[in-house]
């Protein structure tokens, strides 16, 4: 009895450690739990020193505040009115094409995988490369996507493409 | 098994087996040892219990569960004679109410008519294999089944008058003569009685009724949302003067019997009406009644005059009782139902302070704001108990733009009236036809309703336009 003992005990305080860590991470916007991986602290969440995850999390802060509105927080769109960023060519498709969509916006009835939608979307060439780089690196890494990230220098050359 | 019993039963079988522990410590002989093992066992019986509590207060529950009908699909006998069919529908309706699956078009449902005789034409928003408007004959299960269909083109309105079905494309309204069992003669060959109205991206859908002296009256949305120079740029001002209401905003007046009217046969009847997908006329004042969608994205585009939450909630979605001449004020209010005031917009210099009185007419109701209402009803049968006669039932297709609030809508509302005006506070009449409570993003809606009609025995039927439902509203004693 005594044995089992010296064995239960320190496993069950060990599961309590464990448990505590893993308890607090479920609580939602906790981000003061910093990971084992070097980065640094950005707006209460931790940017870890990795481009590709740097980007979308940088994005994903440009679509809450630009985008979620109108294409809702799953990326789902509204039935009607605003596309869906979810598996679509759009999003997967050609990259200048997708950068053109947030610097000129969007204002014709264009079918997207057999639907359309009627709202217009403005241009949000206020932005910057950056910002939008990011943005679109979010959405096509979120939702179920997939696919390579967008770059700053890929956005200023379909920036400068259009001033022409 | 859920997160917090498994936590539960580990804190308990842990408790129970330390204490057995416990007692076998006081048969130790060594002091030091004995000591030494009951605060060890001591300290971990306060962390087992309270690794069991904190692993119950922190479990998520499983999801939203759905409360699904339990009642099995087998017959039951109905009111009205025969067998009547159970309801499946999850819909919330009031004590003595219950509702049934009329019919599953899998299309998109918009406005529906019931003839005296129980046939049912719905319109469609897109043809599905190439007919706009589905035929269903009523079965005697309560039910109806698909038996025919015609009409080429996509539309929201729909309307019975005189022996004649009328119906809306997005830019004309045709009519159909009807014999006298309520079947469409020459479904291939409509009158053109409007033809030619504006039809912008959005808002594109013209709505209809008539009134007893031979008019119909059509919606012609807004092209724009809230006729910014730029629509929907974040700080883009209002265009000066804001041309589009010489041809849209409004409703527009037409004789029901005319062929090929365009705008300079028909009266703009009322204008500042952003757009109007439900409307009905009230036989007991004679009156037009419309539904408004409010204007969006205040904090999008305005940011320094609204936060999120405020933008969430405002404007109001208004009732309008409408007279010739009268104007809503849109684009250059709206209307805030906490503040009870018609505010100047920011596109015309508002600041989210600014009220505006004196010019534009007050709703008659005023809802919570974005919930879309697609149709409007006045019930004019004897079924529902005395309370609903005369009524405003109201379809709220449910919104896209209360974030970070959830979404709100996706039910129908119930207005009693008295004299052709209101007479008490909104209420829910049926709700759940989202199959959630929790609704962020419309795409979690099962259903959303949209359009109202009343059959000759009573029932309301609603329809859903995303998978193309037909339900049966029914009171029984």
């Amino acid at each position: 009895m005594k044995k089992i003992g010296k064995i239960v005990t320190p496993v069950i305080l060990l599961a309590f450690v464990l448990t505590t860590a893993v308890g607090s991470n479920r609580k939602a916007g906790n981000g003061k739990m910093p990971l084992k991986v070097p980065g640094n602290w950005v707006n209460e969440v931790w940017i870890p020193n990795s481009d590709s995850v740097n980007a979308v999390l940088r994005g994903k802060v440009v679509y809450k505040a630009y985008c979620l509105s109108c294409h809702q927080f799953d990326g789902g769109g509204v039935e009607n009115l605003n596309p869906p960023l979810i598996k679509t060519s759009f999003v997967l498709g050609d990259k200048a094409r997708f950068i053109q969509i947030i610097l000129k916006g969007f204002d014709k009835r264009v079918e997207i995988d057999g639907e359309d939608y009627s709202n217009n979307m403005p241009p949000l060439n206020f932005l910057t490369d950056q910002q939008i780089a990011d943005v679109l690196t979010y959405v096509r890494n979120d939702f179920g996507n997939k696919a390579t990230m967008v770059k700053a220098a890929e956005v200023k050359a379909v920036r400068a493409k259009l001033a022409q | 098994m859920q997160g917090s019993h498994f936590g539960l039963l580990i804190g308990i079988y842990y408790s129970k087996f330390n204490i057995i522990y416990m007692k076998s410590l006081f048969q130790e002989r060594s002091f030091q040892g004995r000591s030494a093992g009951l605060s060890l066992s001591a300290l971990a019986m306060t962390v087992a219990l309270t690794l069991t509590f904190s692993v119950m207060a922190s479990a998520a529950p499983c999801g939203v569960t759905r409360q699904t009908s339990h009642l099995s699909a087998t017959h039951s006998t109905g009111q009205f004679g025969g067998h009547a069919l159970a309801d499946t529908t999850g819909l919330k309706l009031p004590a003595h109410f219950s509702a049934i699956v009329v019919a599953d078009l899998k299309a998109k449902a918009r406005h529906l008519v019931v003839t005296n005789k129980g046939l049912i034409y719905v319109k469609l928003a897109k043809p599905k294999a190439g007919k706009g408007i589905l035929v269903l004959a009523a079965q005697p299960d309560g039910s109806a089944r698909v038996v025919g269909g015609f009409g080429n083109y996509g539309g929201t309105g729909i309307y019975l008058k005189n022996g004649y079905l009328y119906a809306s494309s997005n830019n004309a309204v045709y009519r159909y003569q009807l014999d006298a069992a309520g079947k469409v003669l020459q479904p291939d060959q409509p009158q053109t009685i409007v033809t030619g109205l504006v039809m912008g991206r959005q808002h594109e859908t013209k709505s209809i009724v008539l009134d007893n002296d031979g008019h119909i009256y059509v919606n012609i949305g807004s092209p724009l949302n809230s006729c910014q120079t730029e629509d929907r740029m974040p700080g883009s001002m209002g265009i000066p003067g804001c041309p589009l209401l010489d041809s849209a905003g409004g409703i527009w007046q037409f004789k029901a019997d005319q062929l090929n009217q365009s705008y300079g046969q028909g009266v703009r009847y009322a204008t500042g009406l952003r757009n109007v997908v439900g409307l009905d006329w009230n036989q007991t004042n004679n009156t037009l009644f419309v539904m408004q969608h409010g204007r969006d994205q205040l904090h999008d585009l305005f940011p320094q005059y609204y936060d999120e939450k405020t933008s969430s909630l405002i404007p109001a979605e208004c009732m309008y009782m409408l007279h010739k001449g009268d104007n809503a004020g849109f684009p250059y209010i709206y209307y805030d139902q906490f503040k009870k005031a018609q505010m100047l917009a920011p596109e015309y210099g508002g600041d989210g302070k600014k009220e505006v009185t004196g010019k534009y007419i007050d709703p008659i109701v005023a809802f919570p704001g974005h919930m879309a209402p697609n149709g409007l009803l006045f019930y004019k049968g004897t079924q529902f108990p005395q309370k609903y006669r005369n009524g405003a039932f109201i379809a709220f297709h449910g919104s896209w733009n209360r974030t970070p609030e959830k979404q709100g809508g996706y039910l129908v509302a119930f207005v009693p009236f008295k004299n052709g005006k209101p007479d008490g506070p909104w209420e829910v009449f049926a709700d759940n036809f989202a199959g959630t409570d929790n609704i962020l993003s419309p795409r979690q809606a099962k259903y959303r309703p949209c359009g109202l009609a009343e059959g000759p025995d009573g029932s309301l039927y609603v329809t859903d336009d995303v998978k193309g439902r037909i339900y049966k509203i029914s009171y029984h004693n």
